[in-house]
């Protein structure tokens, strides 16, 4: 442990933030998706002229325009934390974070905004045409919105394209589309909005088996599970395609979490992929935190290796690996990153004492030993335990292997509902009605999951090697911090329940020709 | 002419909205306890608010990441 820092602030900063990045991602992937799904719709509703396409698109739109209401601004909380809990990461990330978001706030968020009020108050005022327009712009701009976010996280993830300038103590952006186009932020942007096409495609699956357990709506229902599945389907499985992607990604640019969410602790060639496991402690070292075995595991052998790098026979270094080193690998013991760090430390010291008294010598000798040093910058911290550089192995294994096996399980559902759709069997299969309600929720936490291996996975770091969570607050107080916890609970929690309660108002109301 | 008509398509809009009006009412609470109290009261920017210039905000966060246990 760190002595300069204040752990219970850490831990209630952190906390709150996951609170009110975790209640804000209940609104968000619904929003994303139910987008697209109601776009289709209309589509089909303009092409074919068929009134009860335009039925099935308002419903749609109206239980889209719940949850886009309670959840919209949901996100600018975040922000608030930012400025107040998280300073020294706001002035540390400088642009790199500011660019992206103020994008979003100013082109993603107008567009989305002129355009929604098309879509609810456009229908008889406007052409077909513009209103379907205007419904696929909605779409497009909710997801264009998510994507600057997204590629604000992933440099949090993979820092490129900056760089570190020892006078402000910022990092600028030096080259905008490194960032943008990071591999790492193009796979988190298309694997986190297929996923929530796939939340949503559940979700409309879900509401419309309800209706058909109910003999309610019956016409309505079938014509939106054929939307939905169709959709979901292609959603899921670019859900997986992506998903490789971003495990491949975490293999090159972040292995600790790699390792960690396969509770891998010895590197091997040709490792295989624990399909299912219990973690429990190690024996032979009881009292590392760290250091876990598995209790059970039903393993596919040589899979990792090939999730890795495509190739069966690949090396996967394990959380000893990268900690001890393996000199064979050529990957370096952390205690080297560690000294590394040190000096980059000391040199950003050194500078800004040179710089203090006009040193131009030492100012030039201190900046290049910092640039040297920069990208392990983080490491430095962790002279005196080193082993706060794995995240916790129980946590990332459990998210990521809920995540996958429930991600299989919506492929499967998806298959099943257009099987069914095209035998003609939707209505007499009860079984599986009763199974896709039951999948809304789990919709929800394969969502959350992702979230947390990502964030969680990625601990201690709040920007990868650079600066960990703990260096990243403010220094204030912890019970403030813990007292806005317990309020955004209650506000969060509140929005739920009356996002929850106007939702299902408005599915046993069911779909009729109102107003908005 | 135009920003009349979309004026009157915003109002025409809002007036017939049915449910719509508990969404509405929804928002402006929320926006009102987040704007109005979370960040009036709990949530102020911390560098800002304690430092008059960017040259004292590098400073202070130098100083924090360059700490010495």
């Amino acid at each position: 442990m760190h002595e300069a820092f204040d752990y219970a602030l850490v831990d209630w900063s952190r906390a709150q933030f996951a609170l009110t990045a975790m209640y804000h991602w209940v609104f968000v992937p619904l929003t994303l998706g139910l987008a697209f799904i109601i776009a289709i719709m209309e589509t089909l509703y303009v092409s074919t002229g068929k009134e009860e396409w335009k039925r099935i698109t308002k419903f749609w739109m109206i239980l889209f325009g719940v949850n886009f209401a309670i959840g919209v601004a949901t996100g600018i909380i975040l922000e608030f934390e930012f400025g107040t809990n998280w300073s020294n990461y706001s002035w540390f990330v400088g642009d790199i974070f500011g660019a992206p978001l103020a994008i979003e706030g100013i082109l993603a968020f107008f567009l989305e905004s002129t355009f929604i009020a098309v879509m609810f108050f456009g229908w008889d005022k406007v052409s077909k045409k513009f209103h379907l327009a205007a419904t696929w712009l909605t779409a497009f701009g909710a997801n264009i919105s998510a994507l600057w976010i997204l590629v604000a996280n992933a440099w949090m993830q993979y820092p490129v394209g900056m760089h570190f300038n020892p006078d402000t103590a910022r990092n600028e952006m030096g080259n905008f589309w490194e960032v943008f186009l990071s591999p790492v932020a193009v796979n988190k942007f298309l694997h986190t909005i297929s996923s929530a096409y796939t939340l949503a495609a559940i979700f409309v699956i879900g509401v419309s088996a309800w209706y058909l357990l109910k003999k309610r709506h019956v016409v309505f229902a079938k014509k939106s599970i054929v939307v939905a599945a169709t959709f979901g389907l292609v959603a899921i499985l670019y859900t997986i395609v992506t998903g490789d992607g971003s495990a491949k990604q975490m293999a090159r640019k972040q292995p600790m979490k790699f390792a960690a969410m396969e509770g891998l602790y010895h590197g091997t060639s040709g490792a295989g992929l624990v399909a299912l496991g219990i973690v429990v402690d190690n024996q032979e070292d009881p009292d590392n935190e760290n250091y876990k075995d598995f209790a059970l595991k039903i393993e596919i052998p040589n899979l990792l290796s090939y999730m890795a790098y495509s190739d069966f026979n690949s090396f996967i270094p394990g959380v000893k690996d990268l900690m001890e080193g393996n000199a064979e690998q050529g990957i370096p013991p952390v205690m080297e990153k560690v000294a590394r760090g040190k000096v980059a430390i000391q040199a950003l010291t050194e500078y800004k004492l040179a710089k203090k008294a006009g040193n131009e010598e030492q100012m030039l000798l201190a900046r290049a030993a910092l640039e040297e040093n920069f990208k392990y910058f983080g490491y430095g911290y962790f002279e005196k335990d080193p082993d706060a550089l794995v995240p916790s192995v129980p946590i990332s294994f459990y998210s990521f292997h809920i995540m996958v096996a429930l991600g299989f399980w919506f492929l499967a559902l998806m298959i099943i509902f257009l099987v069914l759709t095209f035998k003609g069997r939707l209505e007499t299969s009860r079984f599986w009605l009763r199974m896709a309600i039951f999948s809304i929720p789990l919709a929800y936490i394969a969502s959350q999951s992702g979230w947390v291996l990502a964030e969680l996975g990625r601990q201690p770091w709040v920007i990868q090697d650079l600066m960990p969570t703990m260096a990243a607050v403010s220094q204030i107080d912890a019970g403030s911090v813990q007292t806005t916890f317990w309020l955004f609970l209650i506000l969060f929690t509140a929005l739920a329940i009356a996002e929850v309660r106007i939702l299902t108002k408005q599915i046993s109301i069911g779909p009729k020709d109102g107003g908005h | 002419m135009i920003l009349k008509r979309i004026l009157r398509f915003y109002y025409e809009g809002f007036r017939r909205m049915t449910w719509g009006r508990t969404l509405w009412t929804i928002i402006l609470i929320k926006l009102f306890i987040m704007f109005a109290i979370l960040k009036l009261f709990f949530f102020p920017d911390f560098l800002g608010t304690r430092f008059s210039s960017d040259e004292e905000r590098s400073d202070y966060v130098i100083e924090q990441l360059t700490k010495k246990p």
